[in-house]
């Protein structure tokens, strides 16, 4: 099988916790809804302490095109809108809601809708106003991707299967579990693009998601399942747009040039319940997992809810977490604390019985090249790093530092365990802030 | 505040990989090479091996003591470089050569360079360059089942026929370690399947050293010759074990190309224009040197081209 160039294969660990059925949870207690979860001008809210709100009624506005609105996912009197600790560890500006758990909806909520008697900007709209982001992680608002500069140059509506982070499952299973959804909301995408043919990209380690797709797709002339090699990263745009259409992207171009829109599974999902069930987004999946928790399984679990209520309620840890990270191992964030809401770009909580980073001790670069060897961009980590270390930024760039984007295999790789990628991704944002200042 | 996590920046896994592992792997496949050297070559040849070796290690803990350095001994490099200078001598070499070899290697070549990975040549095969030079007569007075005798090179060029399962198997005079081309493709084949080597520079430079010497030599694309070239003068110990040194070979894909090219060139240059009837030693040093500037033409250009045109 035929594959891109470089990358890595880390310790998988998805077995723990890809066999199980998804597991849902209802929140108890206060609902923290930071307005900041996406990439984008924050949200501004739009309820006042003392207002009561319904589940799936919009509670702060985007305030700007690159931004996403904010639904309650409960019902309840607002009770505070504070900064509140979330993700990264910052204090975001958030709306705090007295679950009243009884989850009484807004009018309209639910309805069935038939997509192809809603025009492109309806569409647009609706995906926009169910505060749809991409919920792989990165938050990028939907519609904006959506509504690209020339779109009748997109030939390619790719949903990203991959799931090439080790540990996480929760795409695989919604593939499994509803399949149906994933296809209808790729193709209300399909609709918005006309002359587009829809690709289900998926890696071979899924087999029994892979038989499925291919069975409901049968029928479907316009869309195809991509069979890709379990690598990481398969899962990052610019190699799942390489590996599905042969065209290569650098950090200058989105995926709209290539002719291509990408969006992975929870995504494409949340755009069938908001189009076609008039459903916003309130809830995700997220794979509790890691060596650490008790019942490693994928949680349905409403947007707001406290973390830590989520993993007791899910069956709580087995032994004493070393690291608890959000995201999957490879590009996660780690967190200090639990005592954060669960947000629309959760996509797992990974809590890991041992520290990978705090047992290993850094020593000198021999040269091996084994990072050369792993960079998906085939870039030159270890000189890259050299010039970092410098502070020497023009060099950085020269080696084509910028178009890194913090994959983590040169680290993963590197025998003398030096932080590559942590440099990296330090540095490019430094120039970046340089660029603006200019 | 006292439930806090570990926190740090992604990735949060690391591989099993470590220098320590990778030098542990390089020893290891040197062991078939080190012992069909000791039974050839007898007991003497197993006292250089555990002098160079001992003073290799002990040379970079007193300069690192000295110099009030954190020692890193522990990764097992000098034990590599000392068992590769020790291949590389005649089982003959008194023990103040042996000495003086490894405090060369690890004193100049490595530790004044900045140590591990900083090092401008292969350090084992400076210090054997360094010893030739200065005792030229110690270091190829050649002796074999107590008979001073002539190595293959050698015999060739004065037209004896070659035997090639001889120069295979490796019972015949030379240095400790390079008389066995089937010990030296053992440990090779260990090391590939370990993935601490690739094919690319070890197979590159003995293709090209064949070629060339089948275009310029005497004897054509004769293949008894040519194998005999790839099986004897240290061609596989070199190519295998030293050329590929981490530290003194391109880590980009063209540079190695390049590299092992160029290594093949001086080499075929050197057996057959040369002063003395091998030249994978000189050949590998020489282009250690030129390895900053072969990295440097050949940064390769990143996925998707973007920023290519920039700089």
């Amino acid at each position: 099988m035929s594959t891109f160039r470089g990358g890595i294969h880390p310790y998988e660990g998805k077995t723990i916790s890809m066999n199980k059925p998804t597991l849902t949870v209802q929140p108890k207690g206060d609902m923290v809804f930071p307005v900041s979860q996406h990439i984008g001008a924050p949200a501004s809210p739009i309820v006042a302490v003392g207002d009561v709100v319904l589940v799936g009624q919009k509670i702060a506005e985007a305030t700007g095109f690159v931004s996403s609105p904010v639904i309650s996912s409960v019902s309840g009197k607002v009770k505070a809108i504070e900064p509140r600790q979330t993700v990264d560890g910052s204090k975001v500006m958030s709306i705090i809601v007295e679950n009243d758990e009884e989850y009484r909806t807004v009018e309209g909520f639910g309805k069935e809708r038939d997509y192809t008697k809603l025009s492109k900007d309806e569409i647009k709209e609706i995906v926009k106003e169910a505060g749809i982001v991409g919920m792989g992680g990165a938050g990028f608002p939907t519609h904006v991707k959506l509504a690209p500069k020339e779109p009748e140059k997109i030939d390619h509506v790719i949903v990203n299967a991959a799931e090439c982070e080790p540990y996480l499952t929760s795409d695989y299973r919604m593939l499994l579990e509803e399949p149906e959804k994933v296809i209808g909301g790729l193709k209300v995408m399909l609709s918005l693009f006309d002359g587009a043919k829809g690709v289900i990209a998926i890696e071979d380690n899924k087999p029994e998601a892979i038989k499925k797709l291919q069975e409901l797709t049968a029928n479907e002339s316009n869309i195809t399942v991509k069979v890709l090699k379990t690598k990481y990263p398969q899962g990052a745009e610019r190699q799942i747009i390489y590996m599905v259409t042969g065209r290569k992207i650098g950090s200058d171009k989105l995926p709209a040039d290539a002719g291509c829109i990408v969006d992975n599974v929870d995504t494409v999902i949340g755009i069938y319940n908001a189009v076609c069930l008039s459903t916003p987004l309130i809830r995700r999946i997220i794979t509790l997992t890691g060596e650490a928790v008790r019942e490693p399984v994928n949680v349905n679990v409403r947007i707001g809810m406290h973390y830590a209520e989520m993993v007791k309620q899910a069956g709580g840890f087995g032994v004493d977490p070393k690291k608890i990270i959000s995201g999957g191992p490879m590009m996660g964030k780690a967190l200090s604390t639990l005592d954060i809401p669960v947000t629309k770009t959760s996509s797992s909580l990974l809590a890991l019985a041992k520290d990978d980073v705090a047992d290993s001790k850094e020593t000198a670069c021999i040269r091996c090249g084994r990072c050369v060897a792993a960079c998906p961009m085939q870039l030159v980590p270890t000189k890259m790093a050299a010039a970092c270390r410098k502070g020497d930024k023009a060099t950085f760039e020269k080696l084509h530092g910028m178009e890194c984007y913090g994959c983590g295999s040169c680290t993963y790789v590197c025998p003398a365990k030096k932080q590559l990628t942590q440099l990296f991704v330090r540095t490019r944002s430094e120039i970046l802030a340089d660029r603006k200042k200019k | 505040m006292s439930n806090l996590y570990n926190v740090s920046a992604s990735p949060h896994v690391r591989s099993k990989a470590s220098t320590t592992k990778i030098m542990l792997d390089v020893i290891i496949a040197l062991l078939p090479a080190a012992g069909f050297g000791i039974y050839n070559f007898g007991l003497s040849a197993a006292l250089v091996i555990l002098i160079t070796v001992a003073t290799c290690v002990c040379t970079e803990f007193c300069y690192e003591k000295l110099m009030k350095l954190p020692v890193t001994i522990g990764d097992l490099s000098a034990v590599v470089t000392g068992l590769l200078l020790a291949l590389n001598l005649p089982a003959s070499a008194p023990w103040w050569m042996c000495v003086l070899g490894g405090v060369f290697a690890i004193l100049v070549v490595k530790m004044l360079f900045g140590g591990i990975g900083q090092n401008f040549m292969n350090p084992a095969l400076a210090a054997r360059c360094f010893l030739m030079i200065s005792f030229a007569g110690r270091m190829t007075a050649w002796v074999y089942d107590g008979v001073s005798a002539a190595t293959p090179m050698a015999k060739l060029r004065s037209g004896a026929t070659p035997e090639l399962l001889t120069y295979f198997i490796g019972n015949y005079a030379g240095t400790i370690g390079e008389t066995s081309a089937l010990c030296l493709l053992i440990g090779a084949c260990y090391l590939l399947i370990k993935k601490v080597i690739t094919w690319k520079i070890p197979v590159i430079y003995v293709a090209t050293t064949v070629i060339f010497i089948g275009i310029f030599g005497r004897f054509g694309f004769d293949a008894k010759y040519l194998l005999s070239e790839v099986l004897t003068g240290g061609l596989l110990i070199g190519a295998f074990f030293m050329a590929n040194d981490y530290t003194t070979s391109p880590i980009t894909a063209w540079g190695q190309v390049i590299y092992a090219v160029l290594l093949g060139v001086l080499t075929g240059i050197f057996r057959l224009w040369g002063a003395t009837t091998e030249g994978v030693s000189y050949a590998i040093i020489i282009s250690n040197l030129l390895v900053p500037l072969i990295e440097k033409v050949t940064i390769p250009a990143p996925f998707g081209k973007a920023g290519a045109k920039k700089a």
